[in-house]
């Protein structure tokens, strides 16, 4: 029997399946949602994330043709008019064919509009390197999006934050990327409290408490740093890891308090190294004035394309074992 | 009869009093900045936007002062936001290309070639679970037909019978290069078949012609037909953007489009009909001072208060 109680109820889910069931909640609890994007329907989506809806929700979940432009486009306009469009671009990769109807359009309406209009929607997609995932199949491409005023975004790596990051991403009056992970969909069932109110956006999320280093971290690459964290502490060397699953509004006090506590500061994303949105976050503690007892530290995929053999690939995106020698050598200074 | 033509002629007047007043300040710099005239091209807003209701939604480009005025939104605020000022349509945070009046049901310029078509395809959609009946129409210029957007909005909306009315004001120019050289037939019409859906070739210097489409074609997407394609074959009495030395034009080719201009047509039309001279011109005499009040009044209002620029970028 599930736990029931008055902020919701617990099950046991994957993260997958938390995506499913914060999508059913939302087009139960709020009439105006439109779930919609390439093969959502019928098929319930490549990864069965959309499952059920076109079943229980019927003309108000559906598939569109392979045209990013028009979901995206249509998106804003519907979101104009008062619906709340969760449209899915099925690979962040693909989002870049129809890169204007995000930044051009939607990020614009409510600003140039001087806030007569509102684009309300929300963009479910998912990215990251994955075994055999080809150069078009694997970018991060979080930054990009993050240099854009006017969309906020977010990357949940948990059941939880799953649900409940596209629960608060659904409820906002503004444009949100959600950005999940194909990697994670399939992994273990977790607790997760479903039901309850939409929680505010933004915040971060201590996952690790240590006193050596604050390493920063979001995405499915979390799991790793937390792998690396927890071997460090077998040598002595204990980082706190600082999970930050919504970019914008992004949570810089947490951040700053965390590298004035452990004199230290790490980010780790699997997104390559230049432009990333380390950067972002390594400048404004820097700005910050906090004293670090040693240089910044970014840990990355290198620049450069992604090759489809799994070989390949997983010289380049930071393993446990990379992030681990790089923590290392920032607490005990490079050997 | 000769009552609506000469509702037409003042409707025309306003958005070309409009446009030439807002040439000349720009010329002296009240008005900065990158400004798109609809001069000679009247008669497709002020035909179409007379066959709309006030539920649906028109998405226009940024040569779209013209729909703004026809739709109805008042002309003081919109050359009070072509100046800058706090009265602006949207405060002076949208400009020439993105006069927005959500409440006039102008839903907004666009300054990316045929970025309005995937919208409009939503505002369409949106209506089908509001019940409002809204049908969405969208405007583009010749050259937006080349871009992929306009490609899949079309597919979009025939493929699911949605309520979009595709405008396309056929200039013969895409920005500065005739369209006649970029693709292979420009009968652009003709492309609708290719969606399945209807697609008509009409004289878009004829008000009267664009609105007997354009209630033609809403009556069809009200009733769940699906959209249609009206390509309003009309002619530019402007550069693409003003300062364009339109090096492009042909020998003899403004004299003749000044012939057939729907403004100079609509007037030899009346004059035919009997319609005496004197209330012909009286028209034009009313929009200019409707135009030129409006034009002083915004040009007294404070300017756009820098304290505030950074409102509006999220809820």
């Amino acid at each position: 029997m599930p736990e029931m109680s008055g902020t919701g109820e617990v099950r046991k889910l994957s993260y997958g399946e938390a995506v499913n069931a914060a999508l059913h909640r939302l087009m139960e609890e709020l009439p105006e949602t439109l779930v919609y994007g390439e093969d959502v329907g019928e098929p319930g989506g490549v990864f069965g994330v959309t499952r059920g809806l076109r079943k229980q929700y019927g003309d108000r979940a559906f598939d569109t043709p392979i045209s990013e432009s028009a979901i995206l486009g249509s998106a804003v306009g519907a979101a104009m008019m008062g619906r709340r469009p969760i449209v899915e671009i099925m690979w962040a990769d693909f989002s870049l064919v129809a890169l204007d109807q995000i930044v051009n359009q939607a990020a614009n309406v409510r600003y140039v509009s001087n806030g007569r209009l509102a684009a309300p929607l929300t963009i479910r997609t998912q990215q990251g390197g994955a075994p055999g995932a080809c150069a078009q199949h694997s970018q991060c491409l979080e930054a990009l999006f993050l240099h854009v005023p006017g969309l906020r975004v977010c990357m949940p790596s948990t059941p939880q934050d799953a649900y409940d990051l596209l629960v608060t991403a659904v409820h906002s009056d503004d444009p949100v990327l959600v950005v999940e992970n194909r990697m994670l969909y399939f992994g273990a069932k977790e607790e997760v409290r479903v039901g309850g109110a939409a929680g505010p956006m933004g915040g971060a999320r201590v996952r690790r408490s240590g006193t050596d280093a604050t390493v920063v971290t979001w995405g499915a690459i979390t799991a790793r740093v937390l792998e690396a964290a927890e071997s460090l502490a077998g040598e002595g060397v204990d980082v706190e890891v600082l999970e930050t699953p919504w970019l914008n509004p992004f949570d810089t006090e947490a951040v700053t308090a965390g590298a004035a506590r452990t004199g230290r500061l790490a980010v780790v994303h699997e997104a390559n190294v230049t432009g990333g949105f380390g950067a972002e976050v390594v400048a404004r503690v820097t700005e910050s004035g906090v004293p670090l007892s040693a240089p910044p530290l970014r840990v990355g995929t290198p620049d450069t394309r992604m090759p489809a053999a799994p070989v390949l690939a997983e010289a380049l995106v930071p393993d446990a074992a990379r992030i681990a020698r790089e923590l290392r050598a920032l607490v005990r200074g490079a050997s | 009869m000769s009552e609506r033509r000469l509702a037409d002629l003042l409707a025309m007047w306003r958005i070309r009093a409009f446009e030439e007043k807002v040439r000349d300040l720009r010329a002296e710099g009240s008005i900065v900045g990158s400004v798109h005239l609809c001069i000679g091209q009247e008669a497709i807003p002020v035909g179409a936007c007379d066959a709309l209701e006030p539920e649906d939604a028109l998405f226009a480009t940024y040569r779209g002062h013209g729909w703004a005025i026809a739709r109805g939104v008042p002309v003081t605020p919109l050359f009070a936001e072509l100046m800058g000022r706090a009265t602006g349509v949207n405060g002076g945070r949208g400009g020439s290309a993105y006069f927005t009046a959500a409440d006039h049901g102008f839903h907004g310029e666009n300054s990316i070639v045929g970025a309005g078509a995937p919208i409009a395809c939503g505002a369409a959609l949106a209506g089908r679970f509001d019940g409002s009946g809204r049908a969405a129409v969208t405007v583009f210029g010749d050259g937006a037909m080349n871009q992929g957007a306009v490609h899949e909005a079309m597919n979009f909306a025939a493929a699911f019978d949605l309520p979009v009315v595709f405008v396309c004001e056929n200039n013969g120019y895409s920005e500065l290069t005739p369209i006649a050289d970029m693709v292979r037939s420009d009968r652009l019409a003709g492309r609708a078949a290719a969606y399945g859906m209807p697609g008509h070739r009409i004289d878009g210097n004829d008000a009267e012609a664009v609105r007997f489409h354009m209630r033609d074609a809403l009556e069809v997407a009200r009733e769940g037909g699906g959209p249609t394609l009206l390509e309003c074959v009309t002619e530019r009495i402007a550069g693409h953007y003003i300062g364009d030395a339109e090096t492009y034009r042909r020998p003899g080719e403004m004299d003749r489009i000044r012939r057939r201009e729907p403004i100079t047509r609509l007037r030899e039309g009346l004059l035919a009909d009997g319609v005496p001279a004197a209330e012909i011109d009286a028209v034009e005499t009313r929009a200019r001072g409707e135009i030129d009040t409006a034009a002083r009044t915004a040009l007294a209002a404070p300017l756009a208060d820098p304290a505030t620029v950074k409102e509006h970028l999220y809820a």
